[in-house]
Parts: C-alpha cells; sequence; structure tokens
C-alpha cells in the first residue's frame, strides 16, 4: 500500500454520479450498483435524467445523474443526501450541492473545471477557489485526460477513448470502497461481449482509475459496506417498470393466458413496453399503438378476444383513455391499466415523480364508472401488484387501475426473486363451449362477475358494447330500471372485491399518538423516517395503503384510536380529501409535496416531530 | 387440386340471423348491406363462431347487435383499433367492422390510416352517407364542398375526404366500391374482401333516406347508373354504359372516357384493369374518378397481396418460443444478473 489506508466500517452510504447525458454515469451507477448487489449489499437506486436526450453539454440541464444507496442494513430509499458525489463537470456540481452531505466527500473531473465551463453552468466565481466546498473532502482528479491517454494507447480513437471517462470514476469507487475490480472487469466483459477492444480498454481505464486512487492522499481513507445479514436467498436488482412487465407475464402464466399489451410510448411508462416486446418467448405480444386511444383500445379488443389485455401508460395518458375505460367497464372485460404517474398537468413534468392521478384513476370518466384502483409501493413490488392487478381484473371480469410512478419505475431494488409456485393461483371466470343458455350478462352470485365466453368457442356467440345491457340477457336496453339495476352491479360487483384482499396493515402501535398515512411510492421514506422515530421511543406508526378502490375494510379501524392523522402525499391533498369522502367522523392532517421530487426522510421526520411535540 | 374444391358450407345464411328488430329507418341502406353479408358469411367457409363483427359508433354501427355472431359495439371512431387487438390476439378468427363516413373518417381518421398501413387481416365496410345520421344531419369529412346542412347553413367550407385516396395513401392493399342498391354487385365485392389476405376497405355508398336522401342519386339513380358507374374486374377491358359501348382508354399519362365505334375506337384500345398492380397509381386515378368527366368507379379497385401484420406478428412468437432459452417465467427469473446472498 502506497500511502496511510485507513478503512472504515458503514452501515449504509449513499454515491451520487452526476455528469453530462453523454458521460455514461447511468452505466457507472448500474455497475457499481450490480457489484453491491454481488457482494451482498441491500440497495436503491434511483436515476434523475433530464427530458432533453442532449441538452447542451456542460449546463444545468444537460445534467443526468444516478443516485445509488447501499447498506449492510435493510435499504428502504435510494437515500435523501449523498455522502459521495461524482461530478463529472461544474454543472453537475452545482446542480447536486444541496443534494450532497456535510462532510462529503465530492470527486470532480478537474480537467473540466475551467472558465469556459463555469461560465456554461453559471457560476459567477470559481467554486474552487470561493471557499464554497470548504468541509467537503473533494477529490480533484484529472478523468478526462488520464482515461483518454490510457484508452488511445489501448488503440482506441479519440471520440470513443473520450467515453471511457466513466470506468475511471468506477476505477476511483472500486477503490473508495474497497471492492473487487474483477467484479467490474466482468461487468464490462458482458456488457461489451462482442467488442473486444472496447472491452480492453475500458479495463485498462477502469485499473487506471484505481490505480490513481491508491495514490493520492485525499483518497486515504476508504469505506467498508458489510453483505445484509439476514437478506438470505437469490435476489436481483429490479427496477418498478421491470418489475411491472414482469408481473403481468407471470400473473398470464399462472392464469394459462397470454399477455397482449396495447400501449403507446410514453415517459416514464415506456420500458414497460419495450420489456413485454422482448418476451415473445412467452407467448406475449406487444402492440406499439398510433396512439393512447388505440392502445388501449386494441387491448380491449384483445381482451374481448381472450388475452390477458394490458395498457401502459402515464397520466396524460391515461386521460386520453377515459373514455376507453368507461367501455371496459360497462363491457365488464378484464384489462390492466398500469399508469406510471408524472408531474402534471398537461405534459407538466415528464421525467419526475408525483402522484397527481389518484383522483382521475378514480373517478376521471363519464358515468357511473367504478374501476378497481391498486398502488404500488417500492420498485420491486411492482411485480407484486402487476400480478395482483391481473388477477384481480381477470377474476372479477372488471377493469384495474394500477398506479405506480416516474420513482418507482426507473428506480431499482434488490429483489428476493419469488417461484411461480408461491403465487397465487388465478381462475378467470371461462365458460365451457356449447354451455346451454349461456347469456352474456349471468353473474357469478359472489362476486357479481360476469363470465367471459371468448370468440372461437362453439355456442356461445354473443354481443357486448357500449350501450346499456339489459341485465343477464345482453340485449340493448334504454329501461330506466333496468339502468339503475346495472350501475348498481357494476358497482357492487368493485365493492364486493374487499372480500378478496388483504386488510390494512398498520406498522406499530394501534394506537399510537399519530398515525402517518400513505399511499403508494412514497413507502420507503415513510417507513424510513416512522421506524426511526419509533426507536427512538415516540409514538407513532404508519398505515400505508395499496388498495385504493375498494380500501380494506378495516380502513376506518385502523384510522381509529389515534390522537392525529397525518396524510402524506405528493400532490395537493388528494388520498386525504378521498379519506374524508369516505371516513368522515376523522380529522386529516396533511403534508403535501409537488416539487417532482420523492419524500425525504428528513422533511418527513420535522414534520413528525412538530405533530408529535403538539400533543398535549 | 385441392384449390379447386368449394369452401366447405359450415354455415347457412339462417345461421346468422338473430330474429331481433333492426331499428334502422325503412329505406336504410343498412339492410340491404345487412342481407347480403349473411348471404356472403355462408360461402366464405369460416365457422360461424370465428366471425366477429365490430362497430363504432353510428348508424351503421348498430350493425354488429342485428347479426348472429360474435360481436362488439365500441367507441366512435374506435372499432379499427379495437378490431387491431382482436386479430392480432387471434389471428384465426375472421374480423369484420363496420363503420361510417364519420366513425372512421372524422373521429376515427387516425386508427382508419393505420390499420390499413399494418395491413390486418380485416374486412372494413364503410358506409358512406356522405353526412352525420345518428346525430341528425351534420356534414361530415366526405359531404360535398357547399352542402347544406345543419352546422353548414351557409355551405361546407371544407374538402371532402375521398377513402379510397386515404386507403392508397395509407398504402392499403385492398379497395372496393360498391352501392347499397346493388345486390349482386355487394355480394361479388363483399366476397372478394373476405377473401383478401390483408386490411381490406370496401365503400358502400348509402342512402340516408333521412338526412341526405338521394345523395349519390346521380350515381345509383335507375336511369343513370350504367351510364354512370363503371364496374371494374381484374383482367377486363374498363367498358360500361347502356349500350355497353363507353369506355377508359390511355391519352398521353391520362384516362379518357371513350365511345367504341367512334374515332377509329375498338375493345381493343380500352384499358384493361389489373387490381392486382403492386403500383398504386392507376388505383388513384380510378377511385379519383367523378361526375360529369367520368364514371365512378365501382368493383374491386385494388387488391394486392402482401404480408399481413398477424401473420408476421405470430411467426416472430413462434420463432423466439423455439429459440430462446427462456421457457418459463421461472426461467425468466433467473435469467441474467441473479446474486446469491448466503
Amino acid at each position: 500500500m502506497a500511502k496511510n489506508h485507513r478503512v472504515i466500517e458503514l452501515d449504509e452510504v449513499v454515491v451520487k454520479f452526476a455528469g453530462d447525458s453523454g458521460d455514461g454515469m447511468q452505466l457507472t451507477g448500474t455497475q457499481f450498483s450490480d457489484t453491491s448487489a454481488f457482494i451482498g449489499n441491500d440497495l436503491s437506486t434511483f436515476p434523475d435524467y433530464p427530458s432533453e436526450i442532449r441538452a447542451p453539454q456542460g449546463t444545468i440541464a444537460g445534467v443526468s445523474g444516478f443516485q445509488v444507496h447501499i447498506g449492510h442494513k435493510e435499504i428502504t430509499t435510494p437515500g435523501d443526501q449523498a455522502d459521495v458525489l461524482v461530478a463529472m463537470n461544474p454543472a453537475a456540481l452545482k446542480a447536486n450541492m444541496k443534494w450532497v452531505k456535510d462532510g462529503a466527500t465530492i470527486i470532480i473531473d478537474i480537467d473540466n473545471f475551467d472558465n469556459k465551463h463555469y461560465k456554461k453552468a453559471g457560476f459567477e466565481e470559481d467554486p474552487l477557489h470561493d471557499n464554497s466546498l470548504d468541509g467537503y473532502n473533494v477529490v480533484k482528479a484529472p478523468i478526462s485526460e488520464l482515461s483518454k491517454n490510457v484508452a488511445m494507447s489501448s488503440g482506441l480513437d479519440a471520440k470513443t477513448a473520450d467515453k471511457t471517462k466513466n470506468q475511471f470514476v468506477a476505477g476511483l469507487l472500486y477503490w473508495l470502497f474497497n471492492r473487487d475490480i474483477k467484479i467490474g472487469e466482468d461487468f464490462l466483459k458482458s456488457k461489451f461481449k462482442s467488442k473486444p477492444d472496447l472491452v480492453k480498454a475500458n479495463i485498462a481505464v477502469l485499473r487506471e482509475g484505481y490505480n490513481y486512487a491508491e495514490t493520492i492522499e485525499a483518497l486515504s481513507t476508504t469505506f467498508h459496506v458489510d453483505p445484509v445479514k439476514d437478506k438470505k436467498g437469490l435476489f436481483r436488482n429490479i427496477t418498478g417498470n421491470q418489475a411491472t412487465a414482469w408481473g403481468l407475464l407471470a400473473a398470464a402464466e399462472k392464469a394459462g393466458l397470454e399477455v397482449f399489451l396495447g400501449s403507446y410510448p410514453i415517459t416514464p411508462a415506456t420500458e414497460i413496453l419495450q420489456e413485454i416486446a422482448r418476451h415473445k418467448h412467452l407467448g406475449a405480444v406487444s402492440f406499439q399503438a398510433e396512439d393512447e386511444i388505440a392502445g388501449i383500445s386494441s387491448a380491449i379488443g384483445a381482451s374481448f378476444a381472450g388475452r390477458l389485455a394490458c395498457t401502459t401508460t402515464s397520466g396524460p395518458g391515461l386521460a386520453l383513455k377515459g373514455e376507453a375505460i368507461g367501455l371496459a367497464v360497462i363491457t365488464e372485460l378484464p384489462l390492466v391499466i398500469v399508469n406510471v404517474q408524472r408531474g402534471g398537468p398537461s405534459t407538466g413534468l415528464p421525467t419526475k415523480t408525483e402522484q397527481g392521478d389518484l383522483l382521475q384513476a378514480l373517478y376521471g370518466r363519464n358515468g357511473e364508472s367504478p374501476c378497481i384502483v391498486i398502488a404500488a409501493s417500492t420498485p420491486a413490488d411492482c411485480f407484486n401488484y402487476a400480478y395482483e392487478a391481473a388477477k384481480l381484473s381477470l377474476e372479477h371480469m372488471t377493469p384495474v387501475i394500477l398506479l405506480t410512478d416516474g420513482y418507482l419505475a426507473n428506480g431499482s431494488e434488490l429483489w428476493k426473486i419469488p417461484q411461480m409456485k408461491e403465487m397465487p393461483e388465478i381462475k378467470p371466470p371461462k365458460v365451457a363451449d356449447n354451455t346451454p343458455d349461456y347469456y352474456p350478462y349471468q353473474r357469478d352470485p359472489e362476486k357479481l362477475n360476469r363470465f367471459w365466453a371468448i370468440p372461437g368457442q362453439p355456442g356461445l356467440r354473443h354481443r357486448v358494447g357500449g350501450l346499456e345491457k339489459s341485465d343477464v340477457t345482453g340485449e340493448v336496453s334504454h329501461d330506466p330500471m333496468n339502468h339503475q339495476v346495472m350501475v348498481g352491479l357494476r358497482q357492487k360487483k368493485v365493492e364486493k372485491v374487499v372480500d378478496y384482499i388483504p386488510k390494512q396493515r398498520i406498522e406499530g402501535q394501534e394506537d399510537a399518538d399519530l398515525l402517518v398515512v400513505g399511499w403508494g411510492g412514497t413507502y420507503g421514506a415513510l417507513i424510513s423516517a416512522v421506524t426511526d422515530l419509533q426507536q427512538e421511543g415516540r409514538s407513532i406508526a404508519l398505515a400505508h395503503f395499496n388498495y385504493l378502490n375498494p380500501l380494506p375494510e378495516n380502513t376506518g379501524e385502523v384510522l381509529k384510536n389515534h390522537k392525529k392523522i397525518l396524510v402524506c402525499e405528493l400532490n395537493m391533498g388528494q388520498f386525504a380529501s378521498y379519506l374524508r369522502s369516505k371516513y368522515p367522523e376523522f380529522e386529516y392532517l396533511q403534508f403535501n409535496k409537488i416539487q417532482g421530487l420523492p419524500l425525504f426522510i428528513s422533511e418527513l421526520k420535522v414534520k413528525f416531530y412538530e405533530i408529535l411535540n403538539s400533543i398535549k | 387440386m385441392i384449390n379447386n374444391f368449394e369452401p366447405v358450407q359450415v354455415a347457412t345464411k339462417e345461421d346468422f340471423k338473430l330474429g331481433g328488430p333492426v331499428k334502422w329507418c325503412a329505406g336504410c341502406g343498412g339492410h340491404a348491406v345487412l342481407s347480403t353479408i349473411m348471404n356472403v358469411l355462408p360461402e366464405t367457409g369460416v365457422p360461424k363462431e370465428n366471425v366477429v363483427f365490430v362497430s363504432g359508433i353510428g348508424c351503421s354501427s348498430r350493425f354488429p347487435y342485428y347479426i348472429n355472431t360474435y360481436g362488439f359495439h365500441s367507441m366512435h371512431g374506435r372499432a379499427n383499433a379495437i378490431a387491431s387487438g382482436i386479430k392480432a390476439a387471434n389471428p384465426d378468427l375472421s374480423v369484420w367492422i363496420v363503420t361510417g363516413d364519420g366513425d372512421s373518417m372524422a373521429i376515427g381518421g387516425n386508427h382508419f390510416i393505420h390499420i390499413i398501413r399494418r395491413n390486418i387481416d380485416v374486412n372494413i365496410l364503410l358506409f358512406n352517407n356522405k353526412i352525420y345520421g345518428l346525430t341528425k344531419g351534420q356534414y361530415s369529412p366526405t359531404t360535398p364542398r357547399g352542402s347544406v346542412t345543419k352546422t353548414s347553413p351557409d355551405g361546407t367550407i371544407e374538402n371532402a375526404f375521398k377513402p379510397g385516396e386515404l386507403t392508397m395513401g395509407a398504402q392499403g392493399t385492398f379497395f372496393a366500391r360498391t352501392v347499397d342498391s346493388d345486390p349482386k354487385m355487394m355480394r361479388e365485392v363483399f366476397k372478394a374482401a373476405s377473401d383478401h389476405k390483408g386490411t381490406s376497405v370496401v365503400e358502400i355508398l348509402l342512402n340516408c333516406v333521412i338526412f341526405a336522401n338521394q345523395v349519390h342519386k346521380d350515381i345509383t339513380g335507375k336511369e343513370v347508373r350504367q351510364d354512370n358507374q363503371i364496374y371494374l374486374e381484374h383482367g377486363k377491358p374498363m367498358i360500361f354504359g347502356k349500350e355497353r359501348n363507353r369506355g377508359l382508354m390511355w391519352k398521353g399519362n391520362q384516362m379518357e372516357v371513350v365511345t367504341i365505334g367512334e374515332n377509329g375506337v375498338t375493345e381493343q384500345d380500352l384499358i384493361v384493369h389489373n387490381a392486382f398492380d403492386p403500383d398504386d397509381v392507376n388505383h388513384y386515378r380510378l377511385v379519383r374518378m367523378e361526375l360529369p368527366h367520368y364514371p365512378v368507379a365501382m368493383g374491386v379497385i385494388r387488391s394486392v397481396e402482401e404480408n399481413t401484420y398477424e401473420t408476421d406478428l405470430h411467426n416472430q412468437v413462434k420463432h423466439a418460443r423455439e429459440t430462446s432459452k427462456i421457457k418459463s417465467m421461472d426461467d425468466l427469473l433467473m435469467s441474467g444478473n441473479v446474486f446469491e446472498s448466503k
């Protein structure tokens, strides 16, 4: 060892990689995450990318980031603030300074810290000499130059050599976290499988970064994060969008069906369409439609024809699909609608997260048009809730809206791989060929679902459509009393789902002074903040909802017996107002944030203390 | 020779009758189309449970309620998109779309061009009465410019779409035109549409007795129809007229109406219709022909074989199933980067 080397054991650490959109920060972040998973850390990641593809180099608008939180303990969020920031240029530094902890290690590519870049980033003073970085451990590494030299001497041309600098960064990080560099080399071998010249050059740069770190004084203290103790078994790192796609595929297999996904590309939902498109080998068919309406319409057609039909979208697309969701409601066909929420209204903040579509999902259609609405709460449990959405939709013969969000969709976490034999059965209410006296609107007496007769089946020809139908027979009907009956049946059918979903859990004491209420993608931050306060002995509990319509049967019980209820959401209070309409007997305080950002543990704790301290 | 077999008749007209009331106006062209379809379906050889009728919204789109098949009366403009999903989900089904000039040319214009572009094997029956009937008499995208309707009291100031032009523009493989008053022609055209593998568009010039009565009279009127229509048949000369003595002939690169026996013109000089020509330039010319300079073209104007969407799709699925090592969800779950924590 070339210098006096000290290793600090950490329970958890947050690293943020930031650079120009083209700097390869997403790749380095993924490589670092995979390496951490490989050695047994728990982890959570979140990419933070602009809505422009390649905004002007060196500007704040062009900064792309990737945050990874790894731990020896269980990790539930990508972390509020970073312990280590990699900033490839001044803009990346400027955009991320407020997301860095005091005393953090900041690794900068000194080659890009010049007056030209300061101007592009909007710095008036040289940030390296105006004392603004006092208190941080700043590592000024000539990343661009050293990478380029090594890569070019490995035979790459200047332009390609320039793209290897992310591996220099990776090398630094492998040193800083005492990681086996061979894992990084294997990652590159598999990444550039068919391009041996790239493998060779990137490995050389990776080693250069590692060796450089070894020699410099600013990195004489390194960190070690032990594997998680109580997480045993087989794991993979999975994003919310991938987990959603896999949940649908899994549900189809269990139900003996094949997936049909009719969809139109929209940020941040597109990866689900891309993922399903890769799995024709499981019989899945994806149909990239001409617009959002055709996406859902094709899915409704496929549902009529007997597929597990799905459509995926984000807020503006859900608005466009409203009429068609109503058609699925009145034709009582199974359909999964995934809405990966983003900042709104209109185009809003397409790459940022929000929970602004709850009321749209619950009510955003003409007429009495009830849908089952559920929400996933972590990237990995998108698998379970996509599976559940498909199960409920198929077994109850009605559309289900699954709400995820940009934070879950693009974020990833370590996921214990399930086995299909452990997954619950899915039994669509199909009809046997030539069943005598089949009528399309006959119903199961318990669930009230109608039965699914599929074109091609002999003896079951029938017609469905958007006009109101007679109870049982399915003839077109304008009869006033029949309409009342049918609206009631469709409503009742959705309400009855309550008998087939789990009770609402409460994490903590059932009579805690403060009940924190959340739903969907905010789970990680809420459970972390609540657990922290519980460990300090405060009387606080969390009720985090995944089933939104219908609400779990014991919701009233859960809300009882607390001095205060605080509903935390990334919107202006949609779930709070929904609870007020369903359970008006309680008073609901609100914590609302609408910045395109996830909830932070720190800000939640401030709010929780404030309320707890006010309780006499 | 297997090709010489007549399709096995697996259904009769009676099989497709529903028995309930047909709620179109007396004199509506829809009745004739419905009756003709019931005659044609048994001739297609498709088992009755494999036939699906899909419609949008409008007078035309009540069709599925009047015929005993699987049926889906959907949303305004969306029949083509719903049918795309049905056919992609199950290519064995024989899918018919019944739509109108409002449904497919206005609100559903996007889906109309895209189903054609994809060449999904469905049959589109486009009821063109050049008016909004079910909303009671507003102009549609096919209403002739200048027409006075409830929403154009001073005459429309919009150009009219020709469905045939849109079909060609979307790289359509089949376009035919027929009229509601000629059951024989409809039967031939519907059968040809059914036989065609790919998106078949059939424009039916249809009379709305209430809001656009006699809108097609210059084409379909008893006195004028033979002189004002030309029925095109592949491989036959383009000949028409009461006396069967008029025809179309090339003059430079333009088609010109000529009379056999005048100026030395003989039947041999007439253009022979080639519906199978992959180049659609002449088909374009034919769909654009308008009175009074030309007769209006009827019959199968274009019929070209190309790959269909659903065949290519399911070939990809088959290939993927055969070649992928991942045969089940469990295989997928264990594929790629899996980390074991002991």
